[in-house]
């Protein structure tokens, strides 16, 4: 299955891939008219200090400890995608207790949210790997 | 082969997910002691709160049973034969196995407190039951009394609060959710709940009901419409007894065997190791008991799975609070607070041991981790990490491989179960 991968040494800490991923989740067609005047909290967040920085998003583990421990069945696995059931999630939070990656993050509607490969807006490649103007984060299938 | 499951929760679908996960053709039977398709018990709350429904509340989709061929015995099971391997149910029907799973969950303790045969309006709250019996019998004008500050009592208070005219919450110990925080956590709690109107009555306990009146220990009544009895819970073994090892629970391995052969068990009931401290312990917990069950499923189904990995761990929130906790409280601590938000560390002998989080709760699991895999704090940076959960505290080469490697190999994400 082909996943989000990170090459640290090509990131430039520029946040496009979070604009992207922001923009992903609005279905609009224009970027800039869909993200103005907000703030944006995307799935996939950049960690960086003053030398580094990297991209983390969910890595759609195979034995993954946030659908096991999911209490309402809202996390589930299609196709190896780890995809988040809104509707069903009652934001407890245990999949944030249990994500070695950091990976899940709450919303602002009370259910998490997560990376699920822009499965949903049924794009060639994850928006966030499109918008990376230097290759830090590729989209492969790595065996 | 008949697999035969006592229990029809997290436990009991873990178990049919992992029997299923080996490819097994084997006949699986589900004796389940509520009429229901399996739910998640924790939502209860949620439900009363209005925040989901009795069909969003279902754990597994409604063709689950179909999907994984799966026979729902609805039923009670009364005795266990370990030697001709039956298993009858309080109806008289027998049910045979060839291997069993006790995932049979946990039971409310109710104290005996004098006069409590008295009070009719008394609920207990750990099934869709005691939810829609709890609902019924509340009105605009009830006051509540809910004995216990427990996880229970606290979820269950959240859950009525605005259905109440009063809501009080009487516990023995001085501190509420006393099993999962601090004392300096639970002031912030207590501080946060009594804001939004629930009373406290700590350090205290109920000498005797005299009708809808409780006489506290320290003279003071406290008059109460509606009762919920939320003391405690305990592992539901009785079925059990004298056929396989209980201690506090029924006593497993990491493959979730039980001491006789051919009976294993998982979830509330059961007894394993505290990845934490080493300690063993029954882990009344959801994520547990999934995961627990999945395992158990694999080796009944004659797979070979190791889960090894449980630790005490919750994410709880009340009124838009959050909290998130895991391990054990041993060691030297990291402490932070401001306003609400509050953070501390607990470590000692280079490992993280546990950790409480209130208000602000990002990347949590980054810690969680740090104490599932036993992580060396030699090998990352501690002072960083502790500040902010991050993959930035780990060394490059570690953190390349955490994010640069195929997850089917990647160990942090990998229950154990080979």
């Amino acid at each position: 299955m082909r996943r989000v991968y990170v090459n640290e040494e090509w990131c430039l800490g520029c946040h496009l891939c979070e604009y992207y991923c922001a923009f992903a989740a609005t279905n609009g067609t224009d970027m800039a008219r869909a993200l103005r005047d907000t703030k944006i909290n995307a799935r996939i967040k950049i960690e960086e200090n003053d030398q580094i920085s990297f991209a983390v998003s969910c890595r759609h583990c195979t034995e993954p400890y946030c659908v096991k421990g999911c209490l309402t069945g809202a996390l589930t696995i299609a196709d190896g995608i780890i995809l988040i059931d809104r509707e069903k999630c009652i934001g407890c939070y245990t999949c944030i207790l249990s994500c070695p990656y950091g990976a899940i993050s709450p919303s602002e509607d009370g259910a998490v949210q997560k990376c699920e490969l822009c499965a949903r807006t049924a794009g060639e490649a994850p928006m966030c790997v499109k918008g990376c103007p230097n290759e830090a984060i590729v989209f492969e299938e790595r065996g | 082969m008949r697999l035969v499951i006592i229990g029809n929760s997290a436990a009991g679908i873990g178990a049919v997910e992992g029997i299923r996960q080996t490819g097994s053709q084997d006949e699986i039977v589900i004796i389940s002691g509520e009429p229901y398709h399996t739910y998640s018990r924790p939502l209860i709350s949620y439900l009363l709160l209005g925040r989901t429904t009795e069909e969003r509340m279902r754990y597994r989709p409604e063709d689950f049973y179909t999907k994984n061929r799966c026979e729902l015995i609805f039923g009670t099971a009364a005795k266990v034969e370990p030697e001709s391997k039956r298993l009858t149910l309080s109806d008289g029907r027998v049910v045979p196995y060839d291997k069993l799973l006790a995932a049979a969950g946990s039971v409310p303790f109710v104290p005996s407190f004098a006069g409590l045969g008295g009070v009719r309006k008394k609920f207990t709250f750990m099934s869709l039951e005691d939810a829609r019996a709890l609902e019924a019998a509340l009105g605009p004008t009830s006051r509540v009394l809910v004995i216990g500050a427990g996880l229970i009592g606290l979820k269950c208070a959240e859950g009525i609060f605005h259905r109440a005219a009063r809501m009080t919450v009487v516990d023995l110990a001085p501190n509420i959710l006393s099993s999962i925080l601090d004392a300096e956590g639970s002031e912030i709690v207590q501080g946060h709940l009594e804001d939004i109107g629930i009373v406290f009555r700590l350090g205290r306990s109920v000498a005797s009901f005299e009708g809808y009146r409780a006489v506290l220990d320290s003279g003071e009544s406290l008059e109460f419409d509606v009762l919920v009895l939320a003391v405690g819970v305990r592992p539901n073994t009785g079925l059990f007894k004298g056929i396989v090892k209980i201690d506090r629970g029924i006593v497993v391995n990491s493959r979730m065997e039980t001491s006789r052969a051919d009976i294993y068990a998982a979830g509330d009931c059961a007894q394993g190791t505290d990845v934490s401290s080493g300690q063993s312990k029954v882990i009344a917990l959801l994520p547990n008991a999934y995961m627990q069950g999945e395992c158990a499923g694999v080796n009944m189904a004659g797979g070979s799975a190791v889960f090894d990995k449980a630790m005490p761990m919750n994410a709880i929130g009340f009124f838009g609070l959050h909290i998130i906790t895991a391990g054990n409280y041993n060691g030297e601590v990291y402490c932070e607070r401001e306003g609400r938000n509050y953070k501390k560390l607990f470590y000692g002998q280079d490992r993280l041991n546990g950790y409480i989080l209130i208000g602000d709760v990002e990347k949590a699991g980054i810690y969680t981790g740090l104490i599932r895999e036993r992580t060396p704090l030699s090998t990352i940076d501690f002072g960083m990490i502790c500040k902010r959960p991050g993959l930035m505290a780990f060394a490059r080469e570690d953190r390349k491989v955490k994010l640069g490697r195929p997850s089917e190999v990647v160990e942090t994400g990998d229950m154990g179960v080979y």
